[in-house]
């Protein structure tokens, strides 16, 4: 089934706060077998002049491909979970998430097309604090094929 | 901290250290557990094929998550990298076996910007196929 253009510009109301822990930060370095210390350790990262350990850069990801699922939730967006793959994805650092942060995602479709029969549906997923600072955009185009 | 590599070091052409990753089974499951995606595509063999694919395949953002690595690991600071984009475009198959799959990864200085940004354009292949395209980074150096 083809996309409604007029999807594009929807947004969603802002997710829950995610509270992003030392523990869960450590744990995604190791998955991905990076052995920088100012992802572990709270005094490398102050010495390297963050005010806790910050999180590789790809870590947005555990926060925004959640939040995104809200789109694929949405009765009107008729695309099929099951054929849906991650196509493209992008990630504007505003500064590094960090640990202590409260983040709240707020959804909103981009672009949705229809190209040979394969849907393609972009949203962007903004990370802000709980007090409205930019942390950064994560942009996830998610493709259900034919 | 200030990056290891300086703007003043780097012009349109540089190449970064290339660097070889390998992908095991154990490491998918970590990831995904890391991640929160637990796709059975990247950790069971029958659901893997009985979608299409030729095996169990890496998380597509693990591979995005290596290839940053190659870049965090040249600039020695990771807040120095601003932007990063990814297309993914075929998928790393990872066998049953200790030795996985590896993942190449190399970088080269493509465009120098405003505000001592630096674009860097990464190629990613896998057994000699190229895993991503429009990959790109661009880092912020001092």
């Amino acid at each position: 089934m083809a996309l409604d253009r007029e999807l594009v510009g929807r947004s969603y109301p802002p997710s829950a706060v995610f509270e992003v822990g030392r523990g869960k930060i450590a744990e995604f370095a190791t998955a991905i077998g990076d052995p920088s210390p100012l992802y572990r350790d709270a005094e490398a990262a102050r010495a390297a002049g963050h005010p806790d350990v910050i999180a590789p850069p790809t870590f947005a990801i555990v926060v925004s491909l959640e939040a995104a699922m809200v789109v694929l939730d949405d009765p009107d967006v008729a695309i099929d979970y099951a054929r849906v793959v991650h196509g493209e994805q992008r990630f504007a650092h505003h500064r590094p998430i960090r640990a202590g942060d409260r983040l709240i995602a707020t959804t909103t479709i981009d672009a949705a097309r229809t190209v040979a029969g394969n849907d393609l549906l972009t949203a962007r997923v903004d990370l802000t604090t709980e007090d409205g600072e930019a942390v950064c955009t994560a942009t996830s185009m998610l493709v259900a094929r034919a | 901290m200030s990056a290891v590599v300086r703007l003043a070091d780097v012009e349109v052409g540089t190449q970064l250290p290339e660097q070889r990753y390998r992908i095991t089974r154990a490491d998918l499951v970590r990831y995904a557990g890391a991640s929160g995606d637990f796709n059975p595509i990247h950790w069971n063999e029958r659901v893997a094929t009985e979608v299409g694919l030729p095996g169990v395949i890496a998380h597509g953002m693990s591979t995005m998550a290596l290839a940053g690595r190659a870049v965090t690991g040249w600039t020695g600071d990771p807040a120095a990298l601003v932007e990063f984009q990814v297309r993914f475009g075929r998928p790393v198959v990872v066998p049953d076996d200790d030795a996985g799959a590896e993942l190449t990864v190399r970088g080269t200085v493509a465009a120098l910007l405003d505000d001592g940004r630096v674009r860097v354009d990464l190629a990613v292949g896998s057994a000699g196929e190229k895993v991503l395209s429009l990959a790109r980074a661009v880092v912020r150096l001092a």
